[in-house]
């Protein structure tokens, strides 16, 4: 059965059956049952995308687009398929859109080097939230450092929601990029994409989407959002580390030059000359994730099997329960409450280091993220050094939230 | 209630006294040497001033910063322990304690009552991901001393 067959008829969701797909949910810390709430770091993996690559890597595996014989073309095949996947569950509308990267942080360098950087004169400017993950960030300082680009930042609400007419008042004459995340990693923030793109176009300014979260908690149509570029992380979605995509409108990713040299990316190589192969070859030097490339088609397949937007009420259920809870803890104050954010709570406690108290949680077996979240941009907004942050994925149950909450409570006991 | 032991030994009374009520914080005018710290894990930093009498003793040092209970506790302990003290003697101090927070044996070179005295940051040993937390202000006052390229806590 296809994952498309799948979508039309998606089960009804239970977290309760899906827990058992996720072999290291029964495992215990310190003598206590995991609870596993940072999965906007890094998602844990079902055994089906486990199964997958071990039985691809026993069976198929040889490198792809390479060799005549069976198991390259096996391989090959299997790659591509991936491809497909990836296609689908972004809705982009060629396999030819689709760029095979190491992670988000991958997609976005490219974006920088073979799209953004050969367009900028100094004093060009690049839009960007202040909400950024530090992968959506560097790439464009190093425009300012190299070639005098400006950046352009826009603020956000205090509540962490950013207004689309505050990133179209930046958009000026100047500006080559929008450049924004779909979903804050911190806040939990969702933007408003399809708006954003919509106004940037009316001024001619392509727009770049890290969809590293946005992906993960909600459906991803590139072509109803009319999005430029959106990059995605593997092991975000329950996939594997080590592969991303890129997705690039085929008329930019046509245009681009290059990014890493090697083989598989040219046409034709001489003492005198090189040329270069289309995309999406162009842009995937060097053997590729190939295994991971099936790992991460699994996830999307498990992913796409489910229904999405049930997936997303559970989550958002929990954010909301969890939220109510931590109300308790006059202690605790948590930064971002936007509308329609997606399920992530971060918070700051009275006298209590993040770290402090992340690894008195840890202790509790409740696994969270602490520190700045690869935000410094945003932490610095805020004016806190750092932040707790409870991520909730599918897995994710009530009674996680209730032993975090315990957990909080007992941290108190000890540092408060 | 059962509470975890580890934690309790590293969250003791005396680290929580001396991270909320830190000695020597502050800035220190006429500092003939300053070094800045920085943990790249949770982009906590810290600021050492020291200042070197003629013999090159520690005749005065602050400190002032963000961190957690874990760094802010060890640099006060750090800054009680060296003021006063001469350079091979603040330096031999450090050797033990980087010793300690990693669980390895101090070795013979401290006496027993600066032993008694470092011993109250033993706990660190038993959380690996916290010992850069400890050792962060005294790479920064070694980088001070050496004259400052900015210290990681490594």
């Amino acid at each position: 059965m296809s994952a498309e067959a799948k979508t039309r008829t998606p089960a009804a969701f239970d977290p309760e059956a899906a827990r058992s797909d996720f072999e290291i949910l029964g495992r215990e810390i310190y003598g206590k049952p995991l609870v596993y709430l940072d999965s906007a770091a890094s998602a844990q993996k079902p055994r089906q995308v486990l199964n997958a690559m071990r039985e691809f890597a026993a069976r198929d595996y040889a490198n792809v687009h390479r060799g005549v014989h069976y198991l390259s073309a096996k391989s090959t095949e299997a790659y591509e398929n991936a491809r497909e996947a990836v296609r689908r569950f972004l809705n982009a509308g060629s396999n030819e859109e689709i760029v095979f990267t190491k992670g988000g942080t991958e997609a976005i360098n490219l974006v920088a080097s073979s799209f953004v950087a050969p367009l900028i004169q100094p004093g060009d400017e690049i839009v960007l939230s202040v909400m950024e993950h530090h992968s959506n960030i560097v790439p464009w300082h190093f425009l300012r450092e190299r070639q005098g680009a400006v950046l352009k930042w826009v603020d956000v609400a205090d509540d962490g929601s950013l207004d689309v007419d505050a990133v179209d008042a930046a958009i000026g004459p100047k500006t080559k990029l929008v450049a924004i995340a779909h979903m804050s990693n911190v806040l939990g923030t969702v933007t408003p994409l399809k708006e954003i793109v919509s106004r940037a176009h009316a001024k001619g300014v392509p727009v770049l989407a890290d969809g590293c979260q946005g992906a993960v908690h909600g459906k991803v149509d590139v072509r109803d959002l009319d999005v430029d570029f959106y990059a995605i992380t593997g092991h975000k979605l329950y996939g594997p580390t080590g592969i991303g995509a890129l997705y690039g409108k085929r008329a930019h990713l046509k245009a681009m030059r290059p990014f890493n040299g090697g083989g598989e990316m040219i046409r034709e190589v001489t003492r005198t000359n090189v040329t270069y192969a289309d995309p999406p070859a162009r842009f995937e030097a060097g053997t590729p994730p190939i295994i991971e490339a099936v790992g991460l088609e699994a996830a999307l397949a498990y992913l796409s099997a489910l229904d999405r937007d049930v997936v997303a009420a559970h989550e958002n259920d929990l954010h909301a329960y969890a939220r109510e809870q931590v109300r308790q803890f006059n202690w605790l104050r948590v930064i971002g409450d936007a509308a329609g954010k997606g399920a992530i709570l971060s918070f700051e406690a009275d006298g209590m280091h993040a770290h402090d108290l992340a690894t008195i949680l840890d202790r509790e077996g409740v696994a969270v993220r602490a520190g700045h979240h690869c935000a410094q941009v945003l932490m610095e907004r805020f004016d806190v050094a750092s932040t707790t942050r409870v991520s909730f994925a599918l897995y994710n149950t009530r009674a996680d939230v209730d032993a975090l909450i315990a957990a909080l409570g007992k941290a108190r006991d000890i540092l408060g | 209630m059962a509470m975890d032991d580890s934690l309790r030994e590293l969250y003791q009374d005396v680290i929580l006294d001396h991270s909320r009520h830190p000695r020597h914080f502050g800035r220190l005018e006429g500092a003939t040497h300053v070094g800045e710290g920085h943990n790249p894990l949770c982009g906590d930093r810290v600021k050492v001033y020291l200042l070197l009498d003629r013999d090159n003793r520690i005749s005065d040092i602050k400190f002032e910063g963000k961190g957690c209970a874990i760094s802010l506790a060890s640099a006060s302990l750090m800054t009680d322990m060296v003021v006063g003290r001469s350079l091979e003697e603040a330096e031999k101090l450090m050797g033990g304690f980087l010793h300690l927070v990693k669980g390895e044996d101090v070795g013979s070179d401290l006496n027993e009552d600066d032993r008694e005295r470092l011993d109250v940051m033993a706990g660190v040993s038993a959380f690996p991901m916290r010992v850069k937390c400890a050792t962060l202000a005294w790479h920064t006052m070694k980088s001070a001393l050496e004259g400052g390229a900015t210290a990681r806590s490594e």
